[in-house]
């Protein structure tokens, strides 16, 4: 029979994908993948061809039997047809390296995996020694997709030189920036190549032992890859032999269990240990004392799912796209109110306007641009004078932002940047984890001092206090939660002030 | 729908030693019995600092921290709705303002009959086609007034 592909990605099930495959079922070889990652058009079905890959979309159960009559299962002409699926814009426009085979594969079939290119990286690795896959993890120029940008390479040195009885490698998948999808995307659709990254970095630095920790609002991104790892191990990717080579690693995921803190590593490592996620104080560095006070490699999904292409490419490959030290791709995740939502992996250096008006398509709503959160609710809120900003690490920094784990988060012009500051308080004081003061407190009473400019209270005085107190938070805070905060508090106050006088409130004073 | 045992302390006890092998026990076991029993129940807290060699008062302190164990049993269906930037972007304010008005609770709560415990949640991961929700495990888009009735109607 003709195979038909069918997403499970947990936003094609939302939409409605479970009962598409159940109406095609009786007519043709149904695989489950993951997602291309283009939810408007999410349940997005592919058909098979002599031709390629021919796409429909969105595709509800009720379409399946005209859809069927109207040819589809030989790629015949209908409302809903799309064409070749590489041929829909939004995809080709992309460089998809990180994502190449997501919403193409079956995510839990190592066959179909090793079949499009699967498990090269570490057979390299494997082959090359763990010396010579340091030198080409660094010389790609990979740095931490998870929102510090740091370098991988020096961070897989760092443990690799450090002595301890056994290492880990940690793979943070707490993914709870809101905007950002890439994790549970890649964990849903192409499980094996984060296994595949964590292995080598295993072998690399001298890790016997692998934890994905990850976010309990992913139940599906859960269960696929607890049935990758299954498969993995009894494949002998995993276990006592990585694939033969006298080398063991394997790996277990974990839970979480609702705190967004957890997703800052040294809290991650507490929550693992078993306790409250409670930052860390740095140094030690988790590289020299990590989980259970042994050497830790701690880096992101993407980060360890750009591995095995880093290795398959060569690092010349990927070191040669990108912009000043940002090198390689950035799977960016367009959200919120935008026309066309979702992933888009590209070199670094697009500009944030071409992001969310063209390949974005601007608003759902139909209405003009306001603000685009970028990085998450620590990043800032840019106005479009600030749209011209190159997707880049360096150059969102020198504009007070940050690219974070690659959300954009897209508002139209009702948006209120009082009430998002104000929400961005609220959020830090619900999520603290309470170790340091200016995070804890400082974040409580900025969530007041918002509340009291609103009500139109001593307006001027109160705007000053809310800035001297970003600035003792983003400097006195331990970590990442109360030091960025700030950001899109501060850069709603700086580029829309007019939503913190707004007449009906200063009548109130 | 989710499946609660009624408190039982064999049960427990055998919950807690088939996770206790793990590195870290305490999240893997606090899941567990969740899972099981609906929420990590006050009896079973002695239990667990007993197993893992620590205090209650430091079980408690893990219970606590963590949003998403309960300490009571939530209604037979767990409606979680996504207020975080992205589903805000396109209407999620107003959509939980009408859901707590519809159920008659606050965040957290359980309808009267014990049908639907409202949760608040930041971020599901389905940020491009909110505002967003879960439904028992099963994941929601593009809610409204009208997809939240059809949701809702068919639950006891």
């Amino acid at each position: 029979m003709t195979r038909v592909f069918v997403p499970k990605d947990a936003a094609a099930l939302a939409l409605g994908a479970d009962a598409v495959a159940a109406g095609l079922a009786p007519h043709a070889t149904v695989i489950r993948t993951g997602s291309r990652g283009m939810f408007w058009l999410e349940p997005m079905i592919e058909v098979e061809t002599a031709a390629g890959r021919i796409a429909y979309g969105p595709v509800s159960a009720a379409d399946v039997p005209g859809l069927l009559a109207a040819g589809l299962l030989t790629g015949g002409a209908h409302a809903l047809c799309l064409g070749l699926t590489g041929e829909i814009p939004f995809l080709a426009r992309q460089t998809r390296l990180t994502f190449a085979r997501c919403g193409v594969v079956d995510p839990v079939s190592l066959e179909d995996y090793r079949a499009h290119g699967g498990m090269i990286g570490l057979q390299l690795a494997i082959e090359r020694g763990p010396a010579e896959t340091l030198d080409m993890v660094t010389k790609s120029g990979l740095r931490g997709r998870g929102g510090a940008g740091f370098p991988t390479g020096i961070k897989w040195k760092t443990v690799a030189d450090t002595a301890g009885p056994h290492k880990y490698i940690v793979c943070n998948a707490d993914e709870g920036d809101s905007g950002t999808y890439a994790d549970r995307m890649l964990m849903e659709g192409d499980p094996f190549c984060l296994i595949e990254g964590m292995a080598i970095a295993g072998v690399t630095v001298g890790a016997t032992r692998g934890y994905v920790y990850t976010r309990s609002e992913y139940p599906h991104a859960i269960a696929t890859f607890n049935a990758a790892l299954a498969v993995a191990r009894k494949a002998g990717v995993l276990g006592d032999d990585v694939m033969g080579s006298g080398y063991s690693f394997d790996i277990e995921q974990r839970v979480g269990a609702g705190a967004y803190v957890c997703g800052e590593e040294t809290s991650l490592l507490e929550s693992l240990e078993g306790r409250r996620g409670q930052v860390r104080a740095k140094p030690p560095l988790p590289a020299h004392k990590g989980l259970f006070g042994l050497p830790t490699v701690v880096n992101n999904v993407i980060t360890l799912a750009t591995i095995p292409i880093i290795l398959r490419n060569g690092p010349e490959s990927y070191q040669s796209l990108g912009l000043g030290r940002s090198r390689g791709t950035m799977p960016i995740q367009l959200a919120g109110n935008v026309r066309f939502g979702g992933l888009f992996e590209a070199g670094f250096g697009v500009t944030l306007g071409k992001l969310v008006d063209d390949i974005g398509g601007g608003t759902m709503s139909g209405r003009p641009i306001r603000a685009v959160q970028v990085g998450g609710p620590l990043g800032a809120y840019f106005p479009r004078a600030l749209f011209d900003t190159p997707f880049d690490y360096e150059a969102f920094a020198a504009r007070d932002g940050l690219i974070g784990h690659g959300g954009v988060v897209v508002f139209d012009d009702t948006v209120d940047l009082a009430k998002q500051a104000r929400f961005a308080m609220e959020f830090c004081s619900a999520e603290s984890c309470g170790k340091c003061t200016p995070c804890r407190i400082g974040s409580v009473r900025g969530m007041e001092t918002v509340d009291k400019i609103l009500a139109g209270q001593n307006v001027d005085a109160n705007l000053e206090l809310l800035r001297d107190l970003c600035h003792t938070m983003k400097f006195g805070s331990l970590c990442a939660l109360g030091g960025f905060i700030p950001y899109p508090v501060m850069s709603a106050l700086d580029h829309f002030p007019e939503d913190f006088r707004k007449p009906h409130r200063l009548a109130a004073e | 729908m989710a499946v609660q045992e009624p408190w039982n302390e064999d049960r427990a006890a055998e919950i807690i030693a088939g996770e206790l092998g793990r590195e870290g026990a305490a999240l893997p076991i606090l899941h567990a019995l969740q899972h099981a029993f609906g929420c990590v129940p006050t009896d079973a807290v002695p239990m667990v600092a007993a197993a893992l060699n620590i205090s209650r008062a430091e079980v408690h302190g893990i219970v606590s921290f963590y949003h998403e164990f309960r300490r009571t049993p939530p209604g037979r269906h767990v409606l979680q709705v996504c207020r975080a930037e992205a589903c805000q972007a396109v209407g999620a304010d107003a959509l939980a303002d009408h859901l707590r008005g519809r159920l008659k609770v606050d965040w957290h709560g359980t309808t009267a009959d014990g049908a639907v415990t409202l949760e608040p949640v930041f971020c599901l991961g389905l940020c491009a086609i909110g505002p967003a929700g879960m439904l028992d495990g099963q994941p929601l888009a593009r809610l409204d007034a009208g997809r939240v009735a059809a949701v809702l109607e068919p639950l006891t």
